[in-house]
């Protein structure tokens, strides 16, 4: 049993405490307090010398410093504060930094409202579990034998088939029905590879429909996509050793990820709106008349400067959308302004909340918007890399950390 | 007999000592059994649930953290309730107050501004300070009709 020590503040009076439980139970782990004493409370402004009226985070604070001084009581952390209290926010961010300085354990953040389901918290959970209970399958670095992975996004199905080390085939296709999405998807990488489906000899499943696609192709792994595309990411950017950051902006939401020698540390998932999604620069293509294989092109022809642009709503930011090309905004601007806004977002929302260490690795089909990239480049004032296949990450991952569970 | 509402509505201490003057205590204790008492909710330790960062809509508005609200859902009715109020300023831990400082805002400022009697006092720091602090809340408590 997996043992998650819950930091947090708010949660019981939230009513979301059996919905922490039950998500954790779901995944073979239990939620944990460490216990305190009064003393270890009154002490937590000299050890992270920042004093806060509320008493439940001077707790998460002394519960922090008890973790790190006994890493044994727990197996991984869980940092959860209300959404929208600032003084929680910077204590989760506090406590996260000073966890993941002082001690290897997993650490997962999350800011819930009273409307937070276990079904939201499952993804992360998972993530956290298979990083506090696989870490031996997850270090692996080389792909061997003959496996394919398969990943059932929210808006695109991507398969591999991998052959010792090496990717022979692709598949690509937009999600539909999720099985019949994930046979063509296969299909397609089989037919490019030239092997024969009989002759694979263990699949990865990962994405949103990995438990439907996961039973109907009887996978050796289900595996939710933090962990998978984290090993997908740096073994494509060849950052398998080491720090790293990888940022996938999805369909439907967005992950950021501290990786350590190929491991997730601590991640984010989400975003507040479709606005700061893929599914934004997909409308932003189709209201520009151009492909959305071609957006991130024009958008390096132009500048975010000229258009005014939030995307904090995907609502808001078709308003600004229409607004800037109704007073005659350049499409190049305008599309310069979308990837530029959907960066921002990721930027301010989700990577404040993770270690930033280069090597910064984008991964997903959002990636080869080449504007996207650019603008996370422009934030962060680093080079971002775009490793190739980086649309196949979540896949490539699968068919890599299946490889490893043939030989267990 | 009169409803007297503690701040910080978690000390058990000054709960008892309301409770000797023979006026009753309005805490978070008694709500919380009350929740943990009713039968059919099955959400524990607190039996909190979602539902209730909803009820405490009408103490804080949607923009509040969930948190304050369903605080304010146990809190708020007992305000409604109050007839007196005895407010601790500066306590610590000890008296029981772990817990949000936004609602601990809120409270203070429903209560000050219900317009019902109350008295307020620093916590004390040394027996001198305690035993001048008793002996108020007592002289106020005696006063309330």
């Amino acid at each position: 049993m997996i043992r998650i020590a819950q930091l947090s503040c708010g949660a019981e009076y939230s009513g979301i405490q059996r919905e922490l439980e039950r998500a954790a139970e779901i995944v073979g782990a239990k939620m944990i307090s460490p216990e305190v004493s009064l003393e270890d409370v009154m002490d937590v402004e000299k050890r992270f010398g920042v004093s806060v009226p509320s008493g439940d985070l001077n707790l998460i604070m002394a519960r922090a410093t008890r973790l790190v001084q006994n890493p044994e009581l727990a197996d991984a952390v869980f940092i959860a504060t209300c959404f929208r209290c600032a003084e929680g926010a910077i204590i989760r961010g506090e406590v996260r930094r000073y966890i993941h300085e002082h001690s290897r354990l997993p650490v997962l953040s999350y800011s819930f409202t009273e409307r937070t389901t276990a079904e939201t918290l499952l993804t992360r959970m998972e993530a956290l579990v298979t990083t506090a209970r696989m870490r031996g399958l997850l270090a692996r670095e080389r792909q061997t034998g003959l496996t394919a992975g398969i990943d059932s996004g929210s808006t695109t199905t991507k398969a591999v088939i991998m052959r010792d080390n090496q990717i022979i085939g692709t598949g690509w296709v937009p999600t539909t029905e999720v099985i019949k999405s994930a046979e063509e998807a296969f299909q397609q990488a089989l037919q490019e590879s030239g092997v024969k489906r009989e002759e694979i000899q263990g699949i990865g499943v990962t994405g949103y429909g990995r438990f439907l696609v996961g039973k109907h192709f009887d996978a050796k792994l289900v595996q939710e996509e933090i962990t998978v595309n984290s090993k997908g990411a740096v073994f494509l950017a060849n950052a398998q050793k080491g720090p790293a950051t990888v940022i996938d902006i999805g369909g439907m939401d967005n992950k950021a990820i501290s990786v350590q020698d190929g491991v997730p540390g601590s991640f984010t998932m989400g975003g507040i709106c479709a606005g700061a999604s893929g599914r934004f620069l997909e409308l932003t293509a189709r209201r520009l008349g151009v492909n959305i294989t071609d957006l991130g092109k024009l958008a390096l022809k132009g500048s975010y400067k000229n258009v005014p642009m939030n995307s904090y709503c995907i609502v808001f930011g078709t308003q600004s959308l229409v607004n800037s090309l109704s007073k005659g905004a350049r499409p190049e601007d305008v599309a310069m302004a979308a990837c530029h806004s959907v960066a921002e977002q990721v930027f301010e929302q989700q990577l404040q909340e993770v270690e930033v260490k280069q090597p910064v690795i984008m991964v997903g089909g959002t990636s080869l918007i080449e504007g996207l990239p650019r603008a996370m480049e422009d934030l962060l004032g680093i080079d971002v890399i775009v490793p190739n296949h980086a649309q196949y990450i979540g896949a490539v991952g699968a068919a890599l950390l299946v490889s490893g569970m043939l030989e267990v | 007999m009169v409803k007297v509402i503690v701040y910080p509505p978690t000390s058990m201490i000054l709960a008892d000592l309301v409770d000797r003057m023979g006026h009753t205590p309005l805490v978070m204790a008694n709500e919380i059994r009350n929740k943990i008492d009713t039968p059919s909710l099955e959400s524990p330790p607190l039996n909190i649930t979602p539902e209730d960062p909803k009820k405490g809509l009408k103490y804080a508005a949607v923009d509040v953290p969930s948190g304050v609200r369903g605080r304010m859902s146990l809190i708020g009715p007992m305000i409604d309730e109050a007839e007196a109020a005895i407010i601790v300023e500066d306590n610590n831990c000890l008296v029981g107050c772990t817990g949000c400082a936004r609602t601990n805002e809120l409270t203070r400022l429903l209560i000050k501004i219900k317009g019902i009697p109350f008295i307020e006092l620093k916590y004390p720091r040394d027996d001198g300070e305690a035993r001048r602090f008793v002996h108020e809340i007592r002289t106020f408590l005696e006063g309330l009709k």
